[in-house]
């Protein structure tokens, strides 16, 4: 299992890939859709991405429910 | 002021095309009958045995000038749009764009609309996407694939960076599109329905399929040994045209609008002309019948006489059929006199781009008294007993020019361009 220390960096240069936002802006407390400006199409583009990149299987029911970056973290850390 | 009602002026231009990235370096290169056309580098060319190699590929990747994440985003088509209409709006000198917290543009959103047109539409992302279905399954197929395929999506971008709230249109009618948004606008402008129009066209569909498609329909130019000099117009030795990419924006105003913010004035879309040949779905037909009743269209609503009209910008793709016909429509709808070039000798032919484009040279032609060569024009076809430009520009004082486009299907656009 991944532990938080190793996703969270993974995840943050998913989302600047996708959405632009710079890596050191994805922090813990962030929301997606609030802080980062994130829309739904991109959060599932990062979903696709991190599913690859971390083993994961990411439903859309469960995706929804992710609204911070620590949610994020916290699925895949669980889920990997 | 046009015979009809309100004026319409040209205030901003931007384009990016196989000659160049931007207007200037189109207009140079068109000037100096540079070929835009280039071989075809991928391997998909000998993967088919396409009968085709060469196209008119952009000069300068729109990935140049648009961020990473916005260009992922975008179809190449959409991604051209951006470029063009970004010049345009600078050169328009309406504000920043996208619009900031300390510059909001220059014209209120609700009488702004954006107008752009496309032949073909998001066709690399149709089959690139369909290819990662086949190939790779759902799960990869991009969830921007929708947005990035639709034939509207380059005027929805534009629309979307602008706030324009007016209006977003895109016409479709192949190789006038791009004609067919500047007429569009020209009636919202008219009509008074808003201030300012951000029209053109956009086409970016280099992809075996429509070189295999365009070549099986027998429309295309086969030299591949001589690229630079395969797009031939109104020549002896022309066989078809030559598909390129690219796009070109206008920036249009009502002419009190203009005024008012002092706005810098290029020229004018003094009438439009619209019509169908109702002949044919692919030939024109070679009595020139529609195109010439779209021509008189553009110079009755311009309140132009034939007399006037000092030069045309033809459509002219080095087809056998198609470079005769038109100018069988121009002595019908304006007689002998006019100075004709064709751009698509220079340029290759941008579908949906082309008449956008075009227009904005024919706006150059009218400004710089300037009318470029033809390329490539060596030997002129007999039948064509018109004064066509080859070889140096010629220096032509201007009253009024039309620029023409016509399109697979039937359409004709034509329109009347004056002075500031």
């Amino acid at each position: 299992m991944a532990t938080n220390e190793e996703i969270l960096p993974d995840l943050a240069s998913i989302v600047e890939e996708v959405a632009g936002v710079d890596a050191a802006e994805v922090t813990s407390e962030k929301s997606f859709v609030d802080d980062l400006d994130i829309d739904s199409l991109s959060m599932v583009e990062i979903a696709v991405q991190a599913e690859d990149k971390f083993g994961v299987k990411i439903p859309d029911d469960e995706l929804a429910k992710l609204t911070t970056v620590q949610d994020a973290v916290d699925y895949i850390s669980s889920h990997s | 002021m046009s015979a009809t009602g309100q004026g319409v002026v040209v205030t901003g231009m931007g384009a990016t095309t196989p000659l160049g990235g931007d207007v200037a370096t189109t207009w140079d290169g068109l000037l100096a009958g540079r070929s835009g056309v280039s071989t075809i580098d991928a391997e998909w060319i000998d993967t088919f045995e396409l009968p085709v190699k060469i196209a008119a590929q952009l000069a300068t990747e729109p990935t140049e000038t648009i961020k990473r994440v916005e260009a992922r985003r975008l179809d190449r088509s959409e991604q051209t749009a951006i470029v063009a209409a970004r010049e345009a709006w600078a050169h328009a000198d309406l504000g920043d764009y996208p619009s900031t917290e300390d510059g909001s543009p220059k014209v209120d959103g609700l009488r702004l609309a954006v107008i752009i047109g496309t032949g073909i539409g998001g066709a690399l992302t149709l089959l690139g996407q369909d290819d990662i279905l086949e190939q790779q399954g759902l799960r990869k197929v991009s969830v921007l694939t929708i947005p990035m395929l639709m034939p509207n999506g380059p005027a929805a971008h534009v629309g979307l960076e602008l706030g324009a709230a007016a209006g977003v249109h895109a016409p479709v009618s192949a190789c006038a599109s791009g004609a067919e948004a500047i007429a569009w606008g020209w009636r919202m402008l008219q009509a008074n329905e808003v201030d300012v129009v951000v029209a053109g066209g956009t086409e970016a569909c280099i992809h075996p399929i429509t070189l295999a498609g365009f070549s099986q329909a027998r429309t295309m130019a086969m030299r591949n040994d001589e690229p630079e000099r395969a797009s031939r117009p109104f020549d002896t030795g022309r066989n078809g045209f030559v598909l390129g990419e690219g796009s070109g924006i206008v920036v249009l105003e009502r002419e009190e609008f203009a005024q008012a913010r002092g706005a810098t004035v290029h020229g004018r879309v003094a009438g439009i002309g619209t019509s169908a040949d109702a002949y044919h779905i692919t030939a024109p037909d070679p009595e020139g019948t529609g195109q010439s009743r779209a021509i008189a269209a553009a110079l009755r609503t311009a309140g132009l006489d034939p007399s006037d009209v000092g030069h045309v910008n033809c459509h002219a793709t080095a087809t056998s059929v198609g470079d005769v016909a038109e100018t069988v429509a121009v002595k019908k709808a304006i007689g002998e006199h006019p100075v004709l070039t064709a751009p698509k000798g220079s340029l290759g032919h941008l579908l949906g781009a082309a008449g956008a484009v075009e227009a904005i040279t024919t706006i150059l032609s009218v400004r710089e008294g300037l009318v470029p060569p033809t390329a490539n024009l060596e030997e002129l076809d007999p039948d064509v007993t018109l004064d066509v430009v080859a070889g140096d520009a010629r220096k032509v004082s201007l009253d009024a020019a039309i620029s023409d486009s016509f399109g697979f299907g039937g359409h004709n656009v034509c329109l009347a361009i004056t002075p500031a």
